[in-house]
């Protein structure tokens, strides 16, 4: 029996149609998910993922045990409220997860992290907890919706009290305010501006009527997917694993390692870069009509690679992937059904503004 | 889901079959099949002149999700293809059993069709699977 979000039966009112996610019942689409994908693009849409886990940490050394637990540094998170993205790798640099810290207040921290990725997670941090005295709640009565798009904060604000609305004008990206019982942080993975609401599972569907009736359109997790994957963000488990390191997966940018700090994986990280990282996420567009799919087989110049991830774009209307290759790789050609078809290599993210990058 | 039309047989793979009244086979996905397979983004057509085996692919459908084959229900050779699909492949999304035909074959025999499925059988079929 999958597992199902406070949402399930708004969902299947509202025709989703419905698919395993992980062992979560989930809706990838409520009919069309090129439209859905466009409503983020243009307007506003909204997501269910309460199938993510919120975990709450607190301790008096709270911080030196992220500071250990994290390849980006937690030091950065100048001010309560502030986010960092980070990976959380094992011994050998591989990545057990990506998620978003928060700097809530003093010594207390929340993670939101991946929904399939809980037990592994849980486990990895409690044990390391253990050793700093830092203690580790999850918060599985959370939920949590996305509202993403152009007009998504502005249709937020309008649902707020004026102290909290305030507030939510006044946020930086990248950081969080709670206020009328929510937890609005302006994060997301669409490549949009917008919110990530983490609120009780007792106000959830209430909550998700008012952004109904404030026009934000539900969106499945198809459109989800397409919408990360323009805005050039990894997917866990896809793009990277416990057997690639943040290095080979476009994540150099997400690792503190100016300074002396030592932590999970640096040592492995150190000896990567030592040896020369043997390739490298890149991005993909399709020259010819067809679509880039996971596992598809790149030949290049300098030996094989493969597709990570890959879609057709609602945004550009052609196909993108990310792909991960040998590093010095500079031709590209995709294995789809036994033809091979060129491919260009170009800078992500494959939309910005809401828009396909010029030349793409 | 839209009414399915009487005069058409289906493999359980979700192609549909119409004889046409000079004898040839026209073929494409059904309703149901454009419902879970989602938004069209691509069709890889055969070529006319290519000869096809009942039960084979000669046919790809992409959706944003996924890619399907698509088998000719029976042999013979493929005497057109729809190539407003190439530039419009949402027309299947819009209307698998008419506008969103894939390709035409002159069977070899037409005999067998027989062994597909009439409406209410491939009705029976899909609601099985919901």
């Amino acid at each position: 029996m999958s597992q199902q979000t406070p949402l399930n039966a708004v969902h299947r009112q509202l025709g989703a149609r419905m698919v395993d996610f992980g062992g979560w019942d989930m809706p990838i689409n409520y009919g069309s998910q090129i439209e859905e994908h466009h409503a983020v693009r243009r307007d506003a849409g909204m997501f269910d993922v309460s199938h993510m886990t919120v975990i709450d940490l607190d301790g008096d050394r709270s911080r030196d045990f992220l500071r250990h637990l994290f390849a980006n540094d937690v030091a950065r998170l100048k001010t309560p409220g502030k986010a960092l993205y980070t990976c959380m790798l094992n011994e050998t640099g591989g990545v057990i997860d990506d998620l978003i810290v928060y700097w809530l207040a003093g010594t207390r921290y929340r993670i939101v992290s991946n929904a399939s990725t809980r037990d592994k997670d849980l486990a990895w941090i409690r044990r390391h907890a253990a050793d700093y005295a830092v203690t580790v709640t999850e918060r599985p009565e959370m939920a949590i919706i996305a509202v993403q798009g152009p007009t998504a904060r502005e249709r937020v604000h309008g649902l707020l009290s004026t102290a909290t609305s305030q507030s939510a004008t006044a946020l930086a990206r990248f950081a969080a305010i709670e206020g009328d019982g929510l937890f609005i942080a302006r994060t997301g993975y669409t490549g949009e501006d917008g919110y990530e609401i983490v609120l009780p599972d007792s106000e959830v569907v209430a909550w998700w009527q008012k952004l109904v009736d404030a026009g934000v359109r539900p969106c499945g997790l198809g459109a989800r997917d397409t919408l990360r994957l323009e805005a050039g963000m990894n997917l866990y488990g896809q793009d990277m694993d416990e057997t690639t390191t943040p290095l080979e997966s476009g994540l150099a940018w997400t690792l503190a390692m100016k300074d002396e700090r030592a932590f999970l994986g640096r040592a492995a990280l150190q000896a990567q870069l030592d040896a020369g990282v043997p390739q490298r996420l890149v991005g993909l567009v399709l020259e010819d009509k067809g679509v880039l799919r996971h596992d598809q087989r790149v030949i290049t110049d300098a030996g094989d690679g493969v597709i990570t991830s890959g879609t057709f774009s609602p945004t550009a209307g052609k196909s993108i992937a990310l792909a991960r290759v040998p590093r010095d790789a500079t031709s590209f050609r995709v294995d789809i059904r036994g033809r091979e078809l060129p491919a260009r290599a170009v800078d992500i993210p494959f939309v910005r503004d809401g828009q396909a990058r010029p030349g793409l | 889901m839209s009414e399915i039309p009487g005069d058409l047989k289906f493999l359980k793979s979700h192609e549909w079959a119409r004889v046409e009244d000079n004898g040839t086979v026209t073929v494409g996905i059904s309703d149901h099949a454009q419902g879970l397979l989602g938004d069209l983004v691509y069709v890889e057509l055969p070529q006319v002149g290519d000869s096809v085996d009942a039960g084979s692919a000669c046919a790809v459908v992409e959706s944003v999700k996924a890619a399907s084959d698509v088998y000719s229900p029976v042999s013979g050779e493929i005497v057109a293809v729809n190539a407003a699909l190439s530039d419009k492949p949402e027309t299947i999304n819009e209307d698998a059993f008419g506008e969103g035909w894939i390709f035409v074959v002159k069977a070899s025999d037409l005999g067998e069709l027989e062994e597909l499925l009439d409406p209410d059988a491939y009705a029976e079929l899909i609601e099985g699977e919901e």
